[in-house]
């Protein structure tokens, strides 16, 4: 993933929970230390393909996913 | 060795529980959400497995709304202490353990009213007698799911009607009947589940949880203590986002990875066949007892009416004479007394005496029940 998004979460609860719906809805994700130049409220934040961004947003509405933002790095 | 004290914490674990633990130990050993490295990671998705099998299994509402304890004392401590306020009222029953009684009696000495409904001498709840307590100021009724002593079981759909139609709350412990008797939080309309991991659910001891329901406002619900989550470090307040409003430092993930299998072991061989498996050496203990002479037993007698729990009495013979001759001629491991329940042991009568309970659980076999009955006629006529 050469450009790619970033899913910042309130608790590394729903960062699990991220992961494994995205995942269960056929994209690829990838859990990793939220990186530094993001303020976050977690240690771990949720990596996408960013051309998938808008696949990720729909998700994390349609199963009530609390997250803090989503960032394209 | 006969082990019947599965009311006290199940014994033996399946496998797959060590094995999970063991698993844990040697190949994820990282702090749940605390860091980002990938053993770290392994060790918050076992972790939220957890809470999602919990949910699964309660047909809880959120995931993210099982908060995980130490022990069921632990979440029932969390419920009424982080919500109740003094001049609130709140109603009990008889039959309940100290889980439950002692947090309240502590909770009446800061100006908590607490009413307590009077159970018949088997443990049964009138329903009627409770919908005369409750009145609107009324904040919570608290319910034990089956008794630890007799193992009545309470009626919770019916219980949980008349608090809607109140507009309270209901607290339900279900901390013997987590992993043996079914419980949907939405279609019983539970607002609060207590559990705990070590008994029905086949986990270790250290684990045990809250499920919230929706109709609880979160900002009514005071955390107990406070600590850190991972999460908002470089806030010096607790966050106010599920889990980790309530939980703080680092959690029993050992414990937890245990129960998560035990959970999934639970779910292979069902509910419904674990249920029959015990109602039939409940049945089959219940008859057998029955037949000897000087035997009192207590509860309900029909074993599709209670938990596999079981407590008797002998005429004439202290019941910690019949625990020691079961343990030491027997080999036959129970618990005698008063299974940290006086008002259920006033209720039924035992009390200060006590009772002989003999909790079966998944693993006890008919062959084992049977050299029960023919130890304890052995103990009543020498």
């Amino acid at each position: 993933m050469k450009n790619y998004g970033v899913v910042l979460f309130y608790t590394s609860s729903s960062a699990m929970r991220a992961e494994k719906v995205l995942g269960q809805n056929g994209l690829t994700v990838k859990l990793v230390p939220t990186p530094r130049e993001l303020s976050s409220d977690c240690g771990v934040a949720l990596r996408f393909n960013s051309e998938k961004i808008d696949n990720v947003n729909l998700f994390l509405n349609q199963f009530s996913i609390e997250f803090q933002s989503v960032h394209i790095m | 060795m006969i082990y019947l004290d599965n009311a006290a914490t199940s014994w033996p674990k399946p496998t797959e529980v060590k094995k999970a633990m063991n698993d844990f130990l040697e190949l994820v050993g990282g702090n749940p959400g605390r860091s980002g490295h990938r053993r770290s990671i392994d060790a918050a998705r076992i972790m939220y497995n957890a809470r999602e099998a919990i949910a699964n299994s309660f047909n809880a509402p959120d995931p993210l709304k099982v908060i995980f304890t130490l022990n069921a004392t632990h979440a029932i401590n969390y419920a009424l202490k982080g919500l109740l306020k003094p001049g609130d009222t709140v109603i009990t029953t008889s039959m309940e353990h100290n889980s439950v009684m002692r947090p309240l009696r502590a909770l009446e000495e800061e100006g908590i009213i607490l009413k307590i409904v009077p159970c018949l001498s088997d443990g049964t709840l009138k329903i009627e007698d409770l919908e005369n307590m409750i009145d609107s100021n009324t904040k919570m009724v608290v319910v034990n799911h089956a008794s630890n002593v007799t193992g009545t079981i309470a009626p919770i759909n019916e219980i949980a009607a008349i608090v809607r139609k109140h507009n309270t709350l209901l607290l339900v412990d279900a901390s013997q009947t987590a992993g043996i008797i079914p419980i949907d939080i939405k279609t019983q309309q539970i607002d609060l589940l207590a559990f705990t991991g070590h008994k029905g659910l086949l986990g270790p001891t250290g684990t045990g949880g809250l499920v919230i329901g929706d109709r609880i406002k979160l900002n009514d619900m005071v955390p107990l203590m406070q600590g850190g989550t991972g999460s908002h470090s470089e806030y010096e307040t607790q966050p106010d986002q599920l889990p980790d409003k309530y939980e703080f430092g680092t959690s029993n993930i050992i414990g937890i990875a245990g129960l998560l299998a035990g959970i999934n072991w639970i779910n292979k061989r069902t509910l419904d066949s674990i249920r029959e498996h015990e109602t039939m050496l409940a049945g089959l203990l219940t008859d057998g007892l029955l037949q000897i002479q000087g035997l009192t037993l207590y509860g309900p007698y029909k074993a599709q009416d209670k938990l596999a729990v079981t407590s008797f009495t002998l005429n004439n013979i202290d019941v910690s004479e019949i625990g020691l001759r079961l343990d030491e001629d027997f080999d036959i491991l129970c618990r005698v007394g008063l299974h940290c329940a006086p008002a259920a042991h006033h209720t039924i009568g035992t009390f200060p005496r006590g009772t002989v309970r003999i909790a079966p659980g998944i693993f006890n076999t008919t062959d084992e029940i049977q050299q029960v009955i023919k130890a304890v006629n052995k103990i009543a006529v020498p």
